[in-house]
């Protein structure tokens, strides 16, 4: 179905616009008339359906349903509601007050909000189109590791000892005088016209937000496609030499982006030759180490916590580049061959 | 005259709506005094986790959203 798009870009760029299918400039514009047109396309029906689906989901149920599990199962449920829950960075602070003065541990809450920009619909669908459904599966199981695993340790920290006083203290008092019997926040009653004005308005909030990402992201993408000659990362950094890893996540922090302006040029990095876990890292490193949201979290952490989540991140998103490179042969041998 | 608090830390859809409130109070002649409110601390107290909110009087009436004018003269007009 997806060729579709192939098919228009053969026809713009070397049909009407006659440029040669050799040449790095029409190679560049194929991919970029490509990967917009099937990226917006699907991002538009996607969105809308996903946003019908989760009208009624709001953060009020969310956390009351991780408040009523037991903790171990609170760190995936945190990791997996960030990846799903409609939620803008804006909104960080005020949802991690909100999940801690309801004695939500941190490390549940951070995992909320360390899975929350890696895994969204829109980075999902773009994946899925442009690197295949293997390697989205991987990417949601790392971004859930990455989320799960960062939370764990921070509470094996003790991470709370380091919040605001005001902070803590709403905290302490909440696991303190548990509101167990609070009732579970109701859903609201939807119809259906409901649920079509609400996908409708996240649908322009969503697509006004992301369009120049995408189109940035597509463009680096293409750049790099057309441009950079095949293998020329294994010839110029090395392939899989260990510090190839600790390298491309250092690359990566001081880049700020988000996972949708990351996408297509993991694809044509991948594409270049540059190893699996490697881009990964990379991507990751861009998208969730994001030096704003951290000052953000500043006004509810003091410094040294933030400096802890911090190097997790970091140690995380290494860790996840060495394994993947190590398993890559096995995961990935359809894209890379 | 009715104090509003616009609850948020100071995106862009919070800005957006403050001036909303003040130009429908503007149009509907209610005296208002709208203030942003950007102290986690203070957002905190009103349980809003998705912002912007929005308080008339101390008591939450919105949150999560820009409100569209319709709710906004409801709102005022309460």
């Amino acid at each position: 179905m997806l060729e579709v798009f192939t098919w228009l870009a053969d026809w713009l760029i070397y049909g009407l616009g006659g440029l040669d299918p050799e040449s790095k400039l029409g190679t560049s514009l194929h991919f970029f008339v490509e990967d917009t047109t099937k990226i917006f396309a699907l991002l538009v029906v996607m969105i809308y359906l996903i946003a019908l689906a989760r009208a009624s989901l709001d953060l009020e149920r969310v956390r009351h349903y991780i408040q009523q599990r037991h903790r171990l199962a609170g760190y995936g449920l945190g990791a997996g509601f960030g990846a799903i829950t409609p939620f803008c960075s804006c909104s960080s602070i005020p949802l991690f007050l909100g999940f801690t003065s309801a004695g939500i541990p941190l490390g549940i809450t951070m995992a909320f909000l360390f899975t929350s920009p890696i895994i969204n619909e829109v980075a999902v669908i773009m994946l899925w189109s442009l690197l295949g459904w293997e390697f989205t599966l991987v990417y949601i199981a790392i971004g859930m590791v990455v989320g799960i695993g960062g939370g764990m340790i921070l509470d094996l920290l003790k991470g709370e000892r380091w919040l605001k006083d005001f902070a803590a203290k709403a905290y302490q008092q909440a696991t303190e005088a548990p509101q167990d019997d609070e009732p579970t926040p109701e859903a609201p009653r939807l119809t259906l016209k409901d649920r079509h004005l609400f996908a409708r308005d996240e649908l322009k909030e969503i697509v006004g937000r992301i369009w120049k990402w995408v189109i940035i992201g597509v463009g680096l993408g293409a750049a790099l496609h057309g441009f950079v000659p095949d293998g020329w990362f294994a010839d110029n950094l090395g392939s899989g030499q260990w510090w190839n890893v600790p390298g491309a996540v250092l690359a990566g922090l001081p880049l700020y982006s988000n996972a949708t302006a990351v996408i297509p040029v993991m694809e044509s990095l991948i594409l270049k030759g540059l190893p699996v876990g490697t881009t990964l890292a990379f991507c990751m490193s861009t998208v969730a180490a994001s030096f704003p949201e951290f000052i953000m979290l500043k006004q509810v952490m003091q410094w040294r916590l933030l400096a802890t989540i911090f190097v997790i991140l970091l140690a995380n998103f290494m860790i996840v580049g060495w394994l993947i490179n190590l398993l890559s042969p096995w995961l990935f041998s359809e894209i890379l061959t | 005259m009715k104090k509003i608090e616009v609850l948020g830390t100071g995106c862009k859809k919070c800005v957006n709506t403050a001036e909303q409130i003040q130009a429908v109070a503007g149009e509907l002649g209610i005296d208002v005094e709208v203030e942003k409110v950007t102290d986690p601390a203070a957002i905190m107290g009103y349980k809003v986790m998705s912002t912007p909110g929005v308080a008339i009087d101390g008591t939450l009436v919105h949150s999560g959203s820009v409100p569209d004018r319709g709710k906004i003269e409801t709102l005022l007009k309460a």
